[in-house]
Formats: C-alpha cells, sequence, structure tokens
C-alpha cells in the first residue's frame, strides 16, 4: 500500500492505496462521492471526469498514487452553500440532463477548459467536450448550457 | 397553441417549458444510480461467462475459488432450483448458447477478492459448432439452439412469427407494369446506455428481500429476483434508482443480474451488491435486431403502387422474448402507403449469437430503412420522381392501412413534406445533387414514415398512479412506468397539475417502488405520455372532484357545481371575492375524514387484429415524421460528414417543447450511429468492440446541425391529445442520411451500418 496526501473539494484527505488503484476508485468506494460515475473505465467515455490541479482529467485512467500531493474538485465541490453553481444551474435550464449519469463529467469538463478559455465560440465549446460522450442529448443543450453560462458570465463581468 | 387542431388547448401547465423535476440532482451528483448505494456488511458479486457461443459444460469445480480469501458464496447452475423466470434466459446454465451464458456467480467482501474468485473456478467444456447467422441457423440440418424446445421449429422460434394479409399480392404481381426485387440487411447495435446494469439485493430477517435497481420494468425485476429466491412477489420488493438511460434495453441483462444478486443475498444473509463492468453489459445485453428484409413490389406506370410482398427475418440472438416485436414489425413493413395488395410474413430465428431485444424503434429502423430506400428505387425504375412518387401513394385520413385498419385519424404527412422541403429546398438541392462527379459530393434524402402510438395490438396497454394530496396541499404521485431519462417525472408532474389544478412546485413525482404501486408494465414503447400518462390524468381530475366537494360542502355550503378550482383558489362562482385557497381546502378535506387519496387504472383503446386472417387493426393512432438529412462524402476516402438534419414530427400536442427537442436531438445522434457508425464487431460470436473505445457513437463533434419541426394535430386518443415521440425520433434518421448517400453516390445501399470501408467499396467495385 501506498500513502497520499492530497486535497479533495478543500478537505485534506490522506489514503492508504494499492500501487493499482485509481482515482476513481478512491473518490467513489472510500470517500463517499459517488457525483463521480464509472462508465466505461478505460477513458473513453469521461462520465468519470475529475479536476486535477486545474485540468479535466479521467480519473478511471488515473492511478490514486499519481495524485498524491495534488489537489482534486470533484462534483460535489462545486456547490457553495447549498446553491447550484451558476454552471449547474444552466444544465438544469437548457435542458442539458436526461439520464444523468454523464451529466457531472460534462460539467468538470467544461468548468477546467472555461477556466483557461473564459470566451469560447460555439464550435470551440462542440471541440472541448468532445472527449466527452452522451448517449441521450446530442450534445446540443449541452453546448447551450455552456454557451449561455460563458454569456451570463460574460455579461456580469 | 395548436396550429390544426380544433380541439381546444387553454392549458396553463402543458405546451410549455418547465425545468425538469429531476435536473439538479443529476447535475450535482446527487441522484442516487444502483451502483452508489452503499450497505454496512455489503458483499460484492459478479458472474463467471462461457468463453464459448455454444458449448456444454462437462465439469465445474469451485472447490478453490471457495477458498480464496474474501470469497464468501460460490453458487454455479447446479444451485439452481428454477434455470430461468421467463423467455429462457438463464441466471446461470450448463448449456452454453452464447458467449454471455454464466455458469457460476460469486459473492465477495470486495472486488479484489471476486475478481480472485472467479479466476480460480475451472470449468471443462464441450465445444459445439454454433449457428451464426440466419443463413446457417435456417440450412437443413444446422445445430439447433434451443434443442427439444417445442417453440421451435429448427431454429425458427414460432412465437416470432407474425404475418399480414390483404388483397391477392400472385394476381397483382401479374397484373402490374413494373416488379422490383430487393434484399437488405442491418446489423447488431449497442444501447450503450451509460449507467450499466446494477443491482443491490438487500435480505430482511424475515425473509424478504428487496432489490435496488435500475431497469425499465421494475414488476419484471422482482419477478427475476422472485423466482431466483423462490419467494412469492408479495415478499418480494423492487425499488427503483435513477436509470441511467435504458432505450428498451434495460430489461434482460438487468433482469438477470437482479437475481443472480438476490440468491446469493439470500444464501449469504448479507445485502449484494453487482455492478456489471462496460465490457460484461456489451457481452451480455440484449441488442437492436439484425435483419434480412426480402421485398417485392408491384407497381403501375402511373406511379400506383399494386403490391408488396415481404419476408422479414429478425436474428433473435440465442433467447428471446419479443414476439410482440413481430406484431410492430409487420404492421409497418410496408410504410405509410396505400398498398392494395399485401402479403407480409415475419419470422424470427435463433443464432449462437448476442441476444436481439427492444431498442429504441423496436423492429422500424430496419423496416424503415429497407423501404424508403425500396420506393426510391421503384420510382426509379417507372422513371417517376421520388417524392412524387411517394406522395402519389400517400395513406390519408379514412383510407385503409396495409394492415387493414381504416385511418380514422388525421394524417399530417403532406403539410409536414411540404414545410420541410421549403425548409430544406429539398427538390432543388436533390436533383442539382444526382449529377455530381467531384470527390467531394453532396447529397440530400428524405424519410417518410408512422409510429403506431403506444402496446396497440402487442399487448395490454395498462398504467396505474396512485395520488395522495397531504394536510399541507403537498401532492404525492406513484405511478408503475419509470424515469429513464425521458423526463416522464416532469411530464407527469406537467399533466397531474394540469388536471388537478395546482402549482406543479407542490407535486412530487416518485420513483417505482412495487411495494406501493400496480404493476404497469414495461416503459418501452414510447407509450409512457400518449398512454400511461391517461391513468395521471384521471386521478387528478378525480381528485380535484373530491376537493371541490369538500370546499363546497364543507366550507363554502353551496352546491358542486357552484364551486370551481381556478390558480391554486377555490372560487364561489360569481362572487368575486369567495375564494379558500389549495392549502385550507387540503387541511380541511383531511380532518373532515375526505378520501387523501386514490388509484386510478388506465386501459388503452382495445385494438383487435385477427392473427389467424392476418388482418385488423395495429395500434389505436399513429405519430407521423419526416426527416430530411444533408451530407457529404468523400469518395477517396469514404468518409461521410452529416452536415444538416431536419427532422419533422406529428407530436399530436407538445406536453414539454425543450424535452420533445432533447429527444429529437438525441434520436439523431442515435439513428446516425444506427446508419454510420456503429457496428458490432462479431468473430465466432464473439464481439470484439465491447467497449466505448472501439464501440463507436456520435461524439459532440459528429453532430450536424439540427432543426427540429414540432407540429401538433388534431387527434385526441393520447393524453392531452399528445403522441409518442422517444422512439419516432429516431426511427427515420438511418434511412434519410441512406437517402442522402443515395443521391450523392447513386449507388443503392444493401445494407447498414456503413463504415468508411464499406462505403469506398460501394464506389469502388
Amino acid at each position: 500500500m501506498i500513502t497520499i496526501h492530497l486535497t479533495i473539494n478543500g478537505e485534506p484527505v490522506t489514503a492508504e492505496v494499492r500501487p493499482d488503484e485509481m482515482l476513481v476508485s478512491l473518490i467513489r468506494r472510500r470517500l463517499g462521492l459517488t457525483g463521480t460515475k464509472e462508465s466505461c473505465c478505460v477513458g473513453e467515455c469521461g462520465a468519470c471526469t475529475v479536476i486535477l490541479n486545474g485540468k479535466a482529467v479521467k480519473s478511471c485512467v488515473m492511478l490514486a498514487a499519481q495524485c498524491d500531493g495534488k489537489e482534486v474538485v470533484t462534483i460535489e465541490g462545486l456547490q457553495l452553500n447549498g446553491e447550484l453553481h451558476p454552471l449547474q444551474r444552466c444544465f438544469v435550464e437548457a435542458n442539458a440532463v436526461q439520464c444523468g449519469f454523464c451529466t457531472p463529467g460534462f460539467i468538470m469538463t467544461a468548468l477546467a477548459y472555461l477556466s483557461e478559455h473564459p470566451n469560447p465560440t460555439r464550435d470551440e465549446i462542440r471541440s472541448a467536450i468532445s472527449g466527452n460522450l452522451c448517449r441521450c442529448t446530442g450534445y446540443e443543450q449541452i453546448i447551450d448550457a455552456i454557451e449561455s453560462y460563458v454569456d451570463q458570465t460574460n455579461a456580469s463581468a | 397553441m395548436s396550429q390544426y387542431g380544433e380541439i381546444e388547448r387553454n392549458f396553463k401547465y402543458l405546451n410549455r417549458n418547465m425545468p425538469r423535476v429531476d435536473a439538479q440532482d443529476k447535475a450535482t451528483g446527487r441522484a442516487c444510480y444502483a451502483a452508489d448505494l452503499s450497505f454496512s456488511d455489503m458483499l460484492f458479486a459478479g458472474a463467471l461467462y462461457s468463453p464459448y457461443a455454444s458449448a456444454k459444460v462437462l465439469h465445474i469445480d469451485t472447490t478453490k475459488a471457495q477458498a480464496v480469501p474474501g470469497v464468501v458464496a460460490v453458487m454455479t447452475y447446479q444451485d439452481l432450483s428454477k434455470p430461468f423466470s421467463w423467455g429462457y434466459y438463464c441466471y446461470m446454465t450448463d448449456r452454453i448458447r452464447y458467449e454471455g451464458d454464466a455458469v457460476a456467480i460469486i459473492a465477495a467482501e470486495d472486488e479484489q477478492a471476486l475478481k480472485a474468485g472467479l479466476a480460480a473456478i475451472e470449468v471443462e467444456y464441450e465445444q459445439l459448432t454454433p449457428v451464426l447467422t440466419i443463413e446457417e441457423a435456417l440450412a437443413p440440418g444446422a445445430p439447433l439452439v434451443h434443442e427439444g424446445n417445442p417453440d421451435c421449429e429448427g431454429n425458427i422460434w414460432k412465437h416470432a412469427t407474425a404475418f399480414v394479409r390483404k388483397g391477392d399480392v400472385d394476381e397483382a404481381f401479374a397484373k402490374c407494369d413494373r416488379v422490383i426485387e430487393r434484399t437488405y440487411t442491418t446489423g447488431n447495435v449497442e444501447h450503450a446506455y451509460f449507467e450499466t446494469e446494477a443491482a443491490v439485493a438487500v435480505p430482511d430477517k424475515n425473509g424478504r428481500m428487496t432489490v435496488y435497481t435500475g431497469c425499465a420494468n421494475p414488476f419484471f425485476g422482482r419477478r427475476w429476483a422472485a423466482d431466483a429466491c423462490g419467494l412469492p412477489r408479495s415478499k418480494t420488493r423492487l425499488v427503483q434508482t435513477t436509470v441511467g438511460g435504458s432505450f428498451g434495453g434495460k430489461e434482460e441483462l438487468a433482469g438477470l443480474v437482479t437475481g443472480r444478486a438476490a440468491m446469493l443475498a439470500q444464501k449469504t444473509g448479507r445485502p449484494v451488491k453487482y455492478v456489471t463492468s462496460r465490457e460484461e453489459s456489451i457481452r451480455c445485453s440484449t441488442k437492436r435486431h439484425p435483419f434480412r428484409l426480402e421485398y417485392k413490389v408491384g407497381v403501375n406506370l402511373d406511379g400506383t403502387l399494386q403490391a408488396v410482398e415481404c419476408k422479414l427475418i429478425e436474428t433473435c440472438g440465442a433467447y428471446h422474448m419479443h414476439e410482440w416485436m413481430s406484431f410492430r414489425t409487420k404492421i409497418h413493413a410496408a410504410g405509410v402507403y396505400n398498398v392494395p395488395n399485401v402479403k407480409i410474413d415475419v419470422l424470427g430465428v435463433f443464432t449462437n449469437t448476442v441476444t436481439s431485444g427492444a431498442m429504441r424503434g423496436y423492429g422500424s429502423p430496419q423496416s424503415i430503412f429497407a423501404t424508403e430506400q425500396l420506393y426510391e428505387e421503384v420510382a426509379k425504375e417507372i422513371g417517376m420522381d421520388a417524392l412524387t412518387f411517394k406522395k402519389h401513394n400517400l395513406l390519408k385520413q379514412g383510407d385503409t392501412h396495409p394492415c387493414g385498419q381504416v385511418m380514422k385519424n388525421e394524417i399530417i404527412l403532406p403539410e409536414m413534406i411540404d414545410q420541410i422541403c421549403e425548409k430544406t429546398d429539398y427538390t432543388k438541392k436533390h436533383n442539382e445533387y444526382e449529377h455530381q462527379t467531384g470527390t467531394i459530393r453532396k447529397g440530400i434524402g428524405m424519410s417518410i414514415c408512422h409510429r403506431g402510438c403506444g402496446l396497440g395490438g402487442e399487448s395490454p396497454d395498462n398504467s396505474a398512479c396512485l395520488i395522495t394530496v397531504h394536510d399541507d396541499g403537498s401532492v404525492m404521485c406513484n405511478v408503475g412506468l419509470v424515469e429513464v431519462g425521458q423526463g416522464l417525472q416532469t411530464a407527469y408532474t406537467q399533466i397531474l397539475a394540469e388536471a388537478l389544478c395546482v402549482d406543479p412546485a407542490r407535486i412530487t413525482v416518485n420513483r417505482v417502488d412495487t411495494d406501493t404501486v400496480v404493476d404497469s408494465g414495461i416503459t418501452a414503447a414510447s407509450r409512457c405520455t400518449v398512454m400511461g400518462a391517461q391513468s395521471v390524468q384521471m386521478a387528478g381530475e378525480q381528485m380535484k372532484a373530491l376537493l371541490i366537494e369538500t370546499a363546497a360542502k364543507k366550507m363554502f355550503h353551496a352546491p358542486v357545481e357552484m364551486v370551481e378550482l381556478k390558480d391554486g383558489f377555490f372560487q364561489l362562482i360569481g362572487v368575486p371575492n369567495a375564494m379558500i385557497p389549495w392549502q385550507a381546502v387540503c387541511e380541511c378535506h383531511h380532518w373532515t375524514g375526505g378520501q387523501g387519496g386514490l388509484l386510478a387504472w388506465y386501459s388503452a383503446p382495445d385494438v383487435h387484429f385477427d392473427a389467424e386472417k392476418g388482418c385488423g387493426d395495429g395500434f389505436p393512432t399513429y405519430t407521423y415524421s419526416v426527416v430530411v438529412s444533408e451530407i457529404e462524402v468523400d469518395t477517396e476516402t469514404g468518409d461521410v460528414k452529416v452536415c444538416k438534419v431536419t427532422p419533422a414530427h406529428d407530436c399530436g400536442y407538445v406536453i414539454n417543447p425543450q424535452t420533445v427537442t432533447g429527444q429529437i436531438y438525441g434520436g439523431v445522434a442515435m439513428g446516425m450511429g444506427f446508419a454510420l457508425l456503429e457496428d458490432l464487431g462479431m468473430r465466432n460470436g464473439h464481439i470484439m468492440n465491447s467497449n466505448l473505445d472501439k464501440y463507436v457513437i456520435a461524439s459532440s463533434l459528429d453532430m450536424p446541425k439540427i432543426e427540429p419541426l414540432l407540429f401538433e394535430s388534431n387527434d385526441p386518443t393520447g393524453t392531452y391529445g399528445a403522441k409518442s415521440m422517444g422512439e419516432p425520433a429516431t426511427e427515420a434518421i438511418a434511412s434519410s442520411i441512406v437517402n442522402a448517400l443515395r443521391n450523392a453516390l447513386g449507388v443503392e445501399i444493401k445494407h447498414i451500418p456503413l463504415n468508411k470501408v464499406k462505403i469506398f467499396e460501394l464506389l469502388h467495385k
């Protein structure tokens, strides 16, 4: 077992992990943060996306041991005082959610991307989320949600 | 307001966007799917599968597995008192009929012990020759998939045999001007719902079993668990967790997983969690039926269709329970056209391949792919423009459907076609693209179809809704149908709000708990709004009458006719200030002994099809769709880009425009997959691409521009006039893309899915 120290949603966490243990397993099984989903477990679908040191990563192909000393944000880390994050609100309002299994992953991918690209075009949004898959929505309303968040953020800036 | 309807539709909560009631939970990660559940002392379960498509287990030894530290229980097919629950699908078996058959299951303290335990089971198999295709299954002397099964004749499953007869096709073929014959085939399609099958079974000390799972039919799930444990249904409870997609498919493997978890929980006396891996889900779950579609069409030179004869053979795979699909297939097999002479035969054959099951469309995407291309070929044969030909033969209100049903309700296809042609500049583009020579070619294609709403003649179509109005004014609604992601809870909230005249914020539509509501069948056939919601409307209207009675008799001391409920207030008619708020009446109703809740039961109109004669009614009503797709194809590489899709749908009446549009967008993605992307690679019955890295579904970059056109019609059959939308959204997409490719390349397309290589071969053969 390997001892790691990391920060998850702002809280310091110390964990003993197996050398082959994935970050998603640490998050879901040990910490009980089940908002991060497992779907393909080969890094293809993006349902398990979390933000690691500011970058979106697929936690099913990231070893937990690699995250020693790093900062992880999961979907549970977005709400402030029980209020939806504005991007979450945009997902709700744009009907970007159907079965919901891919939704946390899309939100994490979008947030990490927007932190570095605050003013993307619709095509750039489309491209930015292309590493996350969705079987229900055809992506259109997900892109609507992100675009609406960008517009709101820029309008209030 | 309806563009077309004469029905008065002055509703407060319908035909408007309302954010999905489950969206906040899903966007925050709070929504709880079965795999998210945890119980103290919980074990982890999994299964060992056969490596062969057809085999017999000669010997199985679990001694080493039982000795693996952390393994708590090992069960094999030898431990089953009853190997199956429904439709022959086996919890476990020693007769392997496909590579998704399990021979043993294990419950262990953790996932590592589970994996080690499964690897330690020793099995000796006798390999048998598998039958892998329709042709192999029907060959004389073919090995039998279900030997000794009285429901089979060779490898033909007798329950899937269905036919339609109308007029005399032989005489019509002899007399008509031209006869055209074509054969088409289609492939397997994986549902690829993002949540794989998962269940947590929790036994209690009194011998009851509760299973938490996400499936399309909780009452079927309960049956799988009850049969696995030898318990009566009344001592077995299924609680529906949030469902991460179904598309028709969360039924068979979901049921097996439910049953296996329950039997391990019963054996160990501990909670057992069984979550399938993606590979396991793709290997074992059902797929869209592959079809072989053989058509013969007779036509006169004036463009009038004279006869359609067809034989549609579906690959059932190893197991099957979908005899109902043959019903839907036979009704829709000739398309939405006037055909005076019809001979349709549908049959299903067993093969040692992955099982076929319900998938969004349920037989129709395959036959629409065939007919919508075929009728264009027929038009070409007689030198007529394809759209003119189709419009000339289109079914109209009052006509007799190919199945023999008189079409009583409005058919708005001509208006839909005219509008879509105008929006897309269809005719001009179609003519222009017919004679291209460059490397990159454009194409535009149209597909026209209809779809029977609800279960119709397939099976009974019933639903239950139990509502309770509390003294604080809140309303609880328990329904027997499932939110699988399509927006059912939101649609039901809006419908109940309308029927009961109450603010939707007061309503909670619960997920299914089999202990709290009556079996309402499967969430499928796009029936939940059009048919299933009628019990919700009935319950709301009946409850409203009870509350008005309380307000009238106990509060206003006036006759009930003098009281109306409007905008959250009970109002004494004609007395402006005599108003009592909703909650005050609910409180009075409770404390004065008013009936606090009720169960409404809805049965869809009886639809009679004479199966002996092969004619009759198919469905209570139909919805209509026209889709235009525009593509670009690179003739050097075979690359196809779908540029724009314009789907037009007769929604009947739109309950929530935003969720309907969401269904349409998603349906386009899935239809594109059926045409171009999703090819389940099979070798000797083994699925080669059992994860999403190799089984390719559309990403955001593959998606075209989509411009939905929503139509409404004057048809009173469905709830508030609504029609089906889930399956119509996808069923005609693939065929419109195929017709666009024909337009671009001038070649016929006999098989889908197409990939680059197949397109390249089409061009260079």
